[in-house]
């Protein structure tokens, strides 16, 4: 199951820079980023070549960081591509947390990355209905 | 011109006797309560040979912690029966610290407060809009029988609701009103915000009390409100509002020497300093049944003013509160304790052990923020569950303390550790 790094961050200059410092420190690839923000705090969200090193490289020099379950999933490139699996997750009742995607320009698809509270009951959902999902290996090296 | 001219204009000599009169009656009192009877058996302390002001000097000091430690009434001289009321304020671990009161301590609690508003002119054709928390807090109740000893009409109002506390000023026109120097401020800019004038309305004084202000924001206020501004001391250990109060020259607050023996000490060392010298206020309560409380340190820091006032009365002054010599900060007129915050924070797994106390404030109110550490092992990465964490202390805090603080989460190792004496308390409020 791919995973993303949760990285606590206060909403000030120099709090993306740091984390940014350490990962690239330690040759660790960002492949996607997000920001979740409260006012004064927030949750940086990275998605990550190596998530488990990344994690540990964050928490060994003191940053609040953990790893959380994410589900990614194949859609096509095109108009109505993202509709089809957020309309399935929206039958199903399932709410995302936090999301984000991303295109990947020379097989013409996209990749819908998000956060759920269960994500082996989506993955099958999702499967169910013909969607490709990426596992850990796939995500991290696209 | 005096309340009662005998005891206000008594020669010092004589109060000085009254004192120790009264000291006497005080201390055999006390020797018959379930704590001091134990803690002078033990100390060797005979109470009978305490005579003179200098002998009193031999008597261990009484603290709050001693108040929570003979929680709730190991302090009380009378059977439970005869007393008719109970106060209390805010301890540092929650548990409070509470003060009994019989019949006849609220009558002479009520004279105290009368007299005192007498020398700051007021009659009983004054009307005061009591604007100070009623319940277990005494600065509201306090002055509310002592205006209507005086026979003044009182407005109850309490503390808060801005609008209404000016509805009232306009139909009933009071001629005094109680406040905080704090909600003052916030209270006279509402009033602006009404397009009405501070000036056009009938307040004449104002009492304020229940926390520290400087001499400038006196000024500031008497300019704003178009009043001229009477500083009341006091505190619920020995009675409440009225221990000290401003006379009729704004020069001092005189102490009911008749109720209390005032001393200075050196906070550091306990050694008594002379009259002039600033230092800590320790009071000794000679005119009170239910609790007879001896040397209690105030923590409040101020001076004897040795000089005698020109109003005519004889009991000493006291300038002004400075400030504390303990730790405990006064929020929009609440007492709250660091350590009390503290308790709190150790408490939630989900944060760290460090943080700060900020003191703030905006359109004349304060504001507490309080910065702690997120925990690196406890966190989740969920910002939903992050929110509902900083709701829950928030609710923690307000529940322990009164007063509502902005929490705010810092990021691991942003705040200074806990260890030796790193300063918690940022108090940027201009007073």
């Amino acid at each position: 199951m791919p995973r993303q790094v949760s990285v606590f961050a206060e909403n000030k200059p120099g709090k993306i820079s740091r984390v940014t410092e350490i990962l690239s420190r330690n040759n660790i690839n960002i492949r996607a980023i997000t920001i979740s923000d409260s006012g004064d705090y927030g949750i940086i969200k990275l998605l990550l070549d190596k998530p488990d090193q990344g994690n540990e490289c964050l928490k060994s020099e003191g940053i609040a960081s953990t790893l959380k379950d994410i589900v990614s999933v194949k859609i096509d490139d095109s108009p109505g591509g993202l509709h089809k699996a957020a309309s399935l997750l929206a039958a199903n009742s399932i709410n995302v947390e936090d999301a984000y995607g991303f295109t990947i320009r020379e097989k013409n698809q996209a990749v819908f990355v998000f956060q759920v509270d269960d994500v082996p009951l989506t993955e099958k959902l999702l499967t169910n209905a013909g969607f490709e999902l990426l596992s850990e290996g796939e995500l991290y090296l696209l | 011109m005096y309340y009662n001219s005998e005891i206000e204009t008594m020669p010092r000599g004589d109060i000085e006797k009254l004192q120790m009169m009264r000291l006497k009656k005080a201390l055999n009192a006390a020797a018959s309560t379930q704590y001091y009877s134990r803690l002078y058996r033990e100390a060797g302390i005979d109470v009978s040979k305490i005579t003179t002001f200098d002998h009193m000097q031999e008597l261990p000091f009484t603290t709050k912690n001693d108040l929570r430690m003979s929680y709730p009434a190991g302090m009380v001289a009378v059977p439970l029966s005869e007393t008719v009321r109970m106060h209390a304020s805010s301890g540092t671990t929650g548990k409070s610290t509470v003060i009994f009161y019989t019949r006849r301590d609220i009558d002479q609690w009520a004279d105290q407060v009368a007299r005192a508003m007498y020398s700051t002119g007021a009659r009983k054709e004054d009307i005061l809009q009591n604007m100070m928390g009623y319940g277990l807090f005494t600065g509201g109740i306090g002055l509310h029988y002592g205006a209507e000893k005086l026979g003044c009409l009182v407005i109850p109002s309490a503390a808060g609701n801005s609008l209404r506390q000016i509805q009232l000023m306009q139909d009933f026109h009071p001629t005094i009103i109680h406040i905080t120097p704090s909600y003052a401020l916030h209270l006279v800019e509402v009033i602006k915000g009404q397009g009405i004038d501070p000036h056009s309305l009938k307040i004449k004084k104002a009492y304020f009390g229940a926390e520290p202000y400087s001499n400038a924001t006196a000024t500031k206020l008497e300019q704003l409100w178009g009043v001229k501004a009477y500083s009341c001391y006091g505190l619920s250990e020995m009675n409440g509002p009225g221990v000290a109060f401003d006379c009729v020259r704004q020069a001092g607050m005189h102490i009911a020497e008749d109720y209390y023996i005032p001393e200075i000490i050196d906070p550091e060392t306990g050694q008594r300093l002379p009259d002039g010298t600033e230092g800590e206020l320790v009071l000794t309560h000679i005119n009170r049944e239910a609790m007879p409380i001896i040397r209690y340190r105030t923590r409040d820091l101020t001076r004897i003013i040795p000089e005698t006032c020109s109003c005519g009365k004889t009991h000493r002054r006291i300038e002004r509160i400075k400030g504390r010599s303990d730790d405990m900060i006064i929020v929009g007129g609440v007492n709250v304790f660091p350590s009390q915050i503290e308790t709190v924070i150790m408490n939630i797994p989900e944060i760290g052990n460090n943080y700060q106390i900020i003191l703030e404030r905006e359109e004349g109110l304060d504001r507490m923020h309080i910065k702690v550490e997120i925990y690196s092992k406890m966190f989740k990465g969920d910002l939903k569950a992050l929110q509902k964490l900083n709701k829950d202390i928030v609710e923690k805090l307000r529940a322990l303390i009164i007063v509502t603080p902005k929490v705010e989460f810092m990021e691991p190792g942003s705040l200074p550790p806990s260890e030796g004496k790193a300063k918690r308390v940022f108090d940027n409020r201009e007073i």
